[in-house]
């Protein structure tokens, strides 16, 4: 097809000015502001990012961020994973998939109303209406302030929903991955009498290695921007703040758009690495091409 | 022997319909209490109504005529579509523009370009709230429609070119090759030869960034926020819980509410949509 110099890039042309406006020029600036005061009049070195590093809500931030990154992504992967297998043995493998994977279709906002509706708490002598504290009442116990108490039960609390979203993504892609596995060389380990746990843990995990690469990545980036669930169920009271949630703090509450910038530039930092992996899976892809 | 494979079985089917029983509780929670009265709501939990379920007396619509009506969802509901319909269909325009380019032309700086677009999916959004503020100020644009149509357009670019131009480079080269003997020019090939062999994934992308916008909340918090004229769904229900957040009769329809058309999408084009969010579930 004959192409003149300038065909590919009128075709671009709409692309690379939404692009460069929205990402790329944004990106630099914020890096630049990142170095200023709060009103990016005064030039300040890297003062922002000694604030970002030393103070006590960053630091719990921090804390909390990297307990979302250990719990959440095992969880995801894991039980995802768990249900991949199991569901391949039953018959209404796809009525569950569907239960598991429908909070992926919702809101974090209407999913944080949904939990903060389990979640609540009324004292020992009134009827609990959270279906948790019932159940902890039924069994004797004393009701729980599951988004008060720090600092374990409320971040568990929190993560367990992004879990109840996240879950059912994990799942449907293992699915598909080891419903690739060619079924002769499970039967094969069987009867040569492997039991169930040495077939998952020989033949299905080294088969599925690079989906779980794939997958567990995702969740990795997903986990370090998470906002939305923290901003609606505690909007960070009670030592619950995430990274992303102190940017916005920061941001809006404080008009502090120096440390904002810089809290956003150190997110970035954190996905960097991922950014490398997507393009070098990319690259090794297109050689294949 | 047998007996224990049998006995694995069960244990198999009981961990699994568990897990469902776990995972499809508290939306079933949530829909149950909307359709109770308030007192009802608060004097005990929702499980109760399990005691007698047809009997009509206990529900009601009173919560959802309150939330769409005085609480203002009604309104958000169409701001909803006013904001995610064109923040789905510009990018999408603009997006296959620019894969058909990097599948089908050659020119130098392909490669570099692409691979600086699959670098940009995973930006994280916080990189440029602050700036992209700002120059809609200046604009005089933050508040505004085209604010949020804009700054979807601009995020969902990176993801859509990629995925599109992934689509369309695995198209066979000789289809192409056959238009050009034809004398069809670049123009007439993607858009009678190219947009229609592409719909399936067109209609998987364009519902991924459909419900994307529709479930976001940051982007029309920032630019949005404080004009409540303009909020969609997940920014008023975000507000409601801030200000009314024992208000779960009120919580609890309009949650629901914020989730009809997901769930519709869910529901009816599965297929297409279960496409969409494996393709683009890293997006920043």
């Amino acid at each position: 097809m004959r192409t003149g110099k300038a065909t590919p890039w009128l075709y671009l042309l709409p692309a690379l000015l939404m692009l460069s406006s929205f990402l790329i020029l944004p990106t630099l600036s914020t890096v630049y502001l990142s170095f200023f005061g709060p009103r990016s009049e005064t030039f300040v070195g890297f003062q922002n990012y000694l604030q970002a590093f030393t103070s006590r809500s960053m630091l719990i931030a921090f804390r909390n961020n990297l307990l979302w990154l250990v719990v959440f992504t095992a969880f995801t992967v894991g039980v995802g994973l768990a249900l991949a297998v199991l569901l391949d043995r039953v018959r209404y493998e796809v009525v569950i998939k569907s239960i598991v994977f429908l909070p992926m279709a919702i809101s974090s906002v209407a999913a944080g109303i949904i939990w903060k509706f389990m979640y609540s708490f009324r004292p020992a002598y009134a009827n609990q209406i959270g279906l948790l504290n019932a159940i902890v009442v039924a069994l004797g116990g004393e009701p729980i302030g599951w988004l008060i108490q720090r600092p374990w039960i409320n971040n568990l609390a929190l993560i367990a929903v992004g879990i109840w979203m996240w879950t059912g993504f994990c799942m449907v892609i293992f699915s598909a991955a080891y419903k690739g596995i060619p079924k002769e060389m499970l039967e094969a380990a069987r009867i040569d009498g492997a039991n169930e746990w040495q077939v998952f843990l020989h033949i299905t995990i080294p088969f599925l290695k690079s989906t779980i690469a794939v997958v567990t990545t995702t969740m990795v980036v997903f986990v370090l921007k998470v906002f939305d669930i923290v901003y609606v169920m505690t909007n960070g009271s009670f030592d619950t703040e995430v990274v992303a949630n102190r940017m916005y703090k920061e941001m809006y509450s404080y008009q502090n758009y120096g440390l904002a910038s810089a809290i956003a530039v150190i997110l970035l930092l954190a996905i960097i690495p991922f950014v490398v992996i997507n393009v070098r899976r990319f690259r090794a892809q297109e050689a294949l091409r | 022997m047998r007996k224990q494979a049998w006995f694995k079985r069960l244990m198999v089917h009981l961990v699994v319909i568990g897990v469902a029983l776990v995972w499809l509780t508290p939306s079933v929670g949530l829909l149950v209490s909307s359709f109770r009265p308030k007192q009802e709501l608060i004097a005990s939990g929702w499980w109760t109504v399990l005691r007698r379920p047809f009997d009509p007396t206990q529900y009601t619509l009173a919560n959802y005529q309150r939330v769409l009506f005085q609480e203002g969802l009604g309104r958000a509901f169409l701001n909803s579509f006013l904001i995610t319909i064109p923040s789905t269909l510009i990018p999408l325009t603009i997006a296959s523009l620019a894969a058909y380019a990097l599948a089908w032309m050659n020119f130098s700086g392909r490669q570099v370009l692409l691979m600086a677009v699959v670098g940009m999916i995973v930006i994280p959004l916080q990189m440029t709230l602050i700036p992209v503020l700002r120059m809609f100020r200046v604009l005089g644009l933050s508040g505004t429609f085209p604010a949020v149509w804009l700054a979807h357009t601009g995020y969902g670019l990176p993801l859509m070119i990629y995925l599109l131009r992934n689509f369309f480079g695995a198209l066979p080269r000789e289809l192409f090759e056959s238009a050009v003997i034809d004398g069809a020019s670049h123009f007439t090939a993607f858009t009678k030869l190219l947009l229609p062999l592409s719909v399936p994934v067109l209609a998987s992308v364009a519902i991924f960034q459909f419900l994307w916008v529709w479930n976001d909340l940051l982007v029309a918090l920032v630019y949005l926020g404080g004009y409540s004229n303009v909020a969609p769904l997940t920014l008023k229900l975000a507000l409601l819980a801030g200000s009314r957040g024992q208000d779960w009769h009120l919580l609890t329809a309009a949650a629901f509410v914020s989730m009809v058309v997901p769930m519709i999408v869910f529901f009816s084009l599965q297929r297409y949509f279960v496409r969409g969010i494996l393709a683009g579930a890293l997006k920043g």
